[in-house]
């Protein structure tokens, strides 16, 4: 897989995740995606933005325009050195929650990608990883 | 300070949502609204969301709560003009917005308020026994 382009993000603040959000749609119509692939990574973005900054404490986004096999995709890298997931299988389940969201965020971003990997470690942090190809 | 207008159309009240909504302006929106629920005595709120490019989880939970807060003030809720794109995210994201009806546009939706408002109307003459 080749990176062409990359940019790091800050995620310390709610106005954040608005310019997170604003800032996957312009790479995605970059690289041609159709309205609703953009629409689903623009939502699974806004997604785990919220939670780095929810949960997290705040962390960064990494974006990267890859190639691959002749496809073009988007892949955003989500990290943080929060408290990390003790239990990352219940996290990843529909509607669990330890805050006062809806539990939905992690297990719907997932279905809207093509790739989705989570490592998190108690007392380290949290990354996740997604990508949506063309 | 920062807001979202709520505009009196008949009998009901319609929020046009243009902004990327943050924490303190849906906490702010929610309460100017449950206040002139009460004070109109109206039966319905639009909810125009034309204008939104996506709805997370975030934005889904703060229509699901309005429409929960409207309704124990008697206010049934419609949200108007989702997008295509952005209906069929949500639907892949699990939200369901339950509770929550939907319509093309704000004159469609107003439509449906009407008819619920004759339904109102028609059962307060039978008494409240419903048919
Ligand atoms: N970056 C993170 N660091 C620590 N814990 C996290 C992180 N992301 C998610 N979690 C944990 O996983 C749970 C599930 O996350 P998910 O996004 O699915 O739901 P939510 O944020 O609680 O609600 P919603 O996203 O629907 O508003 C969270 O409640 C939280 O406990
Ligand atoms: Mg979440």
């Amino acid at each position: 897989m080749v990176v062409s382009k990359d940019e790091i993000m800050e995620i310390r603040a709610s106005d954040h995740v608005v310019l997170v959000r604003q800032a996957v749609r312009k790479w995605s119509t970059e690289l041609g995606f159709g309205l609703v692939d953009q629409t689903k990574i623009i939502t699974a973005a806004s997604e785990l933005a919220r939670n780095t900054l929810d949960y997290g404490g705040g962390g960064t986004v990494r974006l990267e325009a890859v190639e691959s096999g002749g496809r073009r995709g988007l892949r955003l890298i989500f990290e943080d050195q929060g408290p990390g997931i003790v239990d990352l299988e219940k996290a990843l389940t529909d509607g669990y929650t330890t805050g006062k969201g809806m539990g939905m965020g992690l297990s719907g971003s997932k279905r809207l990608v093509n790739e989705f990997d989570i490592v998190s470690r108690v007392g380290e942090g949290t990354r996740v990883t997604i990508t949506r190809w063309k | 300070m920062e807001r979202i207008p709520i505009l009196r159309m008949g009998g009901f009240l319609l929020v046009t949502i243009q902004v990327d909504m943050h924490d303190r302006l849906v906490t702010t929106l929610q309460d100017e609204l449950t206040t002139m629920i009460a004070q109109t005595g109206a039966h319905g709120v639009l909810i125009d969301i034309s204008s939104l490019d996506m709805v997370d989880s975030f934005i889904g939970r703060m229509i699901g709560d309005i429409a929960g807060m409207s309704r124990v003030l008697d206010a049934e809720t419609v949200v108007v003009g989702m997008r295509p794109a952005v209906a069929i995210t949500l639907v892949e994201l699990g939200l369901s917005l339950a509770g929550v009806r939907t319509a093309l546009d704000v004159e469609k939706g107003m439509g449906l308020l009407r008819a619920a408002t004759r339904r109102r109307l028609a059962e307060a003459d039978d008494g409240g026994v419903e048919r």
